[in-house]
């Protein structure tokens, strides 16, 4: 299995300095100026921690439809905290106060959203596919009471810092993306819970009867992906300076694409937060790199989506060519078993 | 659930005691389908909105409601077909919109006739469903992943196309063809309302969709491979032959329903309906249909589409803010899923329980 995963990681690596490569000679040196890097840098986060939200269900075998929609709605809640008590433009330890408490009150939504999924999936035993989903639709519902529809604007200075920031160089987003994955692979990597995740995403019977507590791991599992959505909900206001019910939607199906780019199986049990990040610095070089040249969003959308199935079926040849090499199929070559979405 | 009221009829000749019998019996089978529980919520909504505004319980707000909601009824057909053969297609919305795209844009440039238009929109949505599921068979890619892929493949590779543009003005043949009134009829108040020929689209869909799923060996072979993909094969059922109907068959409704949506509106427009694939889904699994594969009805269905249409439409009519609607749709799901997962959880605690003794 070790072998599997990190020739998955070799490829991957490979792609990513190949689309380097192709992109830089495509657009000569203004691909690699400080500017173009910076905005990759400001660009990628958002996507990037709502990936790692999306990642961590799949791992169990499940699926998150609800991060987009939990992310807004925390996005709201510290939003309308700070449009009503803090101007745009007020300094001092009072409004710092607020602009905090603010940001953990949307924290702290964005984690309740994620128990309701927890409790409805180990709990009340719902798929998560439907779970999730009843919960995106209940989530963005509730955004939108809220807000009645309207863009909520004008942040305070220290909350924009989060998204525009640039300490030594590096864009915030960057740093709290990367300190998010560097905490999600040591959980993965080294906690129980962890371990307990690929547990259950491989073999949920196997792993029950293995004296594991399935329901608190999910629960666990689910409430740590709300909290991610929740910090790259803080990163989208301060970004676009507001909050809104339906902001982001498309990059729900792209941090599926994401994950499933980066190695982590759809039926759960296999990938690594690496992949991800990988993935994620492969689809954002295609994307600057084509908008450097002046090419049309929407063919770098197309372009991911052929990436997708381009990388799927890679996958899918060699584990056949591996499984042939292996098991030589004398006469019918049609005996691979069927696998359903 | 069609069949009580024969059944009804018959159970006067019996004894008291023995309809008793029939009764508990009855209603016990009848509590375990999904259907009666979606069924009974219709009911009680429809009370609690008739009590508000009589207006609900008029067959011209039926008609209309009929008319807006049969776009997303025909997906729905196309949908819970999918999922009951354990696939997903999410990129039926992008299908709809190439789909409508390319076929009103020929016929602006090129003539045609309303006969052309379905033609033409049926075999582009058939050959980008075909699409799909050649990736999905020959490549054993998991169906959700590759209808995100081509979600996003078809729906790009259209706007840039489009450059964004919407085609605004259609031929007044097509204008005509969506006034088509098959029953005319006068209200209390006078007033004249009608029924129009775009609900008998989506019936004719359903009837397509009942038979082939009641009375050929292909529906049989779609419960069948939800069901147990591996059983299914050795069984002998042809999965390519029914891989490729069924993703096919979305396709087909996805043009379908793109005439339609533009009949409605007159106009095509690039992004008014991508965004929109889970709100079907949605509609879907409220009518019982199991996301696992295998389980789910074609009643069940349209009960989930009707209750997605009395929730929308309630509201109006109690004049309750649109904006609370998600909300309401979000937790109509939640309770629905959350209660049949429940009774399964307890269902199979009980079989443990026999299992032990």
């Amino acid at each position: 299995m070790a072998s599997r995963k990190n020739s998955e990681l070799i490829t991957l690596t490979a792609m990513m300095v190949a689309v380097f490569v192709l992109m830089w000679y495509l657009n000569g040196n203004a691909f690699i100026q400080v500017d173009t890097l910076q905005s990759m840098a400001f660009q990628l986060p958002e996507l990037g921690i709502l990936s790692l939200a999306m990642m961590i269900t799949m791992l169990t075998g499940g699926i998150n439809l609800s991060i987009i929609a939990a992310a807004n709605l925390s996005g709201v809640i510290t939003a309308e905290i700070l449009v009503h008590y803090v101007a745009p433009d007020a300094t001092g330890s009072g409004p710092l106060l607020i602009i905090v408490l603010a940001i953990a009150a949307g924290l702290l939504v964005s984690a309740i959203v994620g128990l309701l999924n927890g409790f409805l999936i180990a709990v009340v035993e719902v798929s998560p596919i439907l779970a999730t989903l009843g919960t995106m639709i209940l989530v963005k519902g509730v955004s939108i009471v809220i807000t009645r529809g309207y863009t909520l604007s004008g942040l305070p200075e220290p909350v924009l810092y989060i998204g525009n920031g640039l300490p030594g160089g590096v864009p915030m987003p960057m740093i709290l993306f990367l300190l998010s994955a560097a905490v999600l692979a040591l959980i993965l990597n080294w906690t129980r819970l962890g371990q307990y995740i690929y547990m259950i995403g491989s073999n949920p019977v196997a792993c029950r009867f293995a004296g594991v507590n399935n329901a608190s791991v999910l629960v666990r599992t689910y409430l740590i992906s709300g909290v991610y959505a929740g910090i790259a909900a803080m990163i989208m206001i301060a970004r676009f300076n507001s909050a809104k019910a339906d902001y982001g939607e498309a990059y729900l199906l792209l941090t599926v694409l994401a994950s499933v780019l980066g190695g982590v199986s759809a039926a759960g049990g296999f990938g690594r937060v690496s992949g991800v990040v990988i993935a994620l610095i492969i689809l954002q070089l295609v994307s600057s790199g084509l908008n450097l040249m002046g090419v049309n969003t929407f063919l770098t959308i197309a372009m991911w989506g052929a990436i997708l199935i381009g990388v799927m079926v890679i996958n899918s040849l060699n584990e056949r060519y591996q499984l042939l090499a292996r098991f030589p199929l004398p006469r019918s070559r049609k005996s691979v078993s069927v696998s359903q979405g | 659930m069609n069949s009580s009221s024969s059944h009804s009829v018959a159970s006067a000749a019996r004894s008291p005691q023995q309809s008793e019998l029939w009764l508990t019996r009855r209603l016990k089978s009848l509590s375990r389908h999904h259907e009666t529980y979606v069924g009974l919520v219709i009911i009680i909504l429809a009370c609690l909105i008739t009590l508000t505004n009589p207006s609900f319980l008029t067959l011209e707000n039926f008609f209309d409601l009929l008319k807006s909601y049969t776009f997303l009824g025909i997906l729905a057909v196309g949908v819970l077909i999918v999922l009951l053969s354990g696939g997903i297609d999410i990129s039926f919305t992008a299908v709809a919109t190439v789909t409508i795209y390319a076929t009103m844009s020929a016929t602006l440039a090129y003539g045609g006739n309303i006969v052309t238009v379905f033609l033409m929109a049926s075999i582009i949505g058939v050959i980008l469903g075909l699409i799909n599921a050649v990736i999905i068979y020959f490549f054993d890619i998991p169906s959700i992943i590759t209808t995100i892929a081509t979600l996003n493949i078809y729906y790009g590779l259209l706007t840039v196309w489009a450059g964004g543009k919407a085609l605004y003005v259609m031929p007044d043949w097509f204008a005509a063809f969506a006034d088509i009134k098959v029953l005319n009829l006068v209200n209390a108040d006078g007033m004249p309302y009608n029924l129009s020929i775009i609900p008998l689209i989506w019936l004719a869909v359903i009837v397509v969709a009942w038979v082939i799923l009641k009375y050929t060996a292909l529906g049989r072979g779609i419960y069948a491979l939800g069901g147990n993909p591996a059983a299914a094969q050795r069984a002998g059922f042809n999965i390519l032959r029914i891989q490729l109907f069924v993703y096919g068959f979305m396709g087909l409704l996805a043009g379908i329903a793109s005439v339609v949506e533009a009949l409605l509106a007159q106009r095509v427009m690039t992004n008014s309906m991508v965004g929109k694939e889970l709100d079907v889904i949605a509609a879907v699994v409220l009518g019982g249909a199991s996301l696992a594969g295998g389980v789910g009805t074609l009643s069940g269905t349209l009960l989930g589409v009707a209750l997605v249409a009395v929730i929308g439409n309630g509201l109006t009519l109690m004049r309750i803010s649109s904006f609370w609607y998600n909300v309401f749709i979000g937790l109509t799901i939640l309770i629905s899923v959350g209660a049949s997962a429940y009774r399964l959880k307890l269902q199979r605690r009980r079989a443990y329980v026999v299992e032990v003794e």
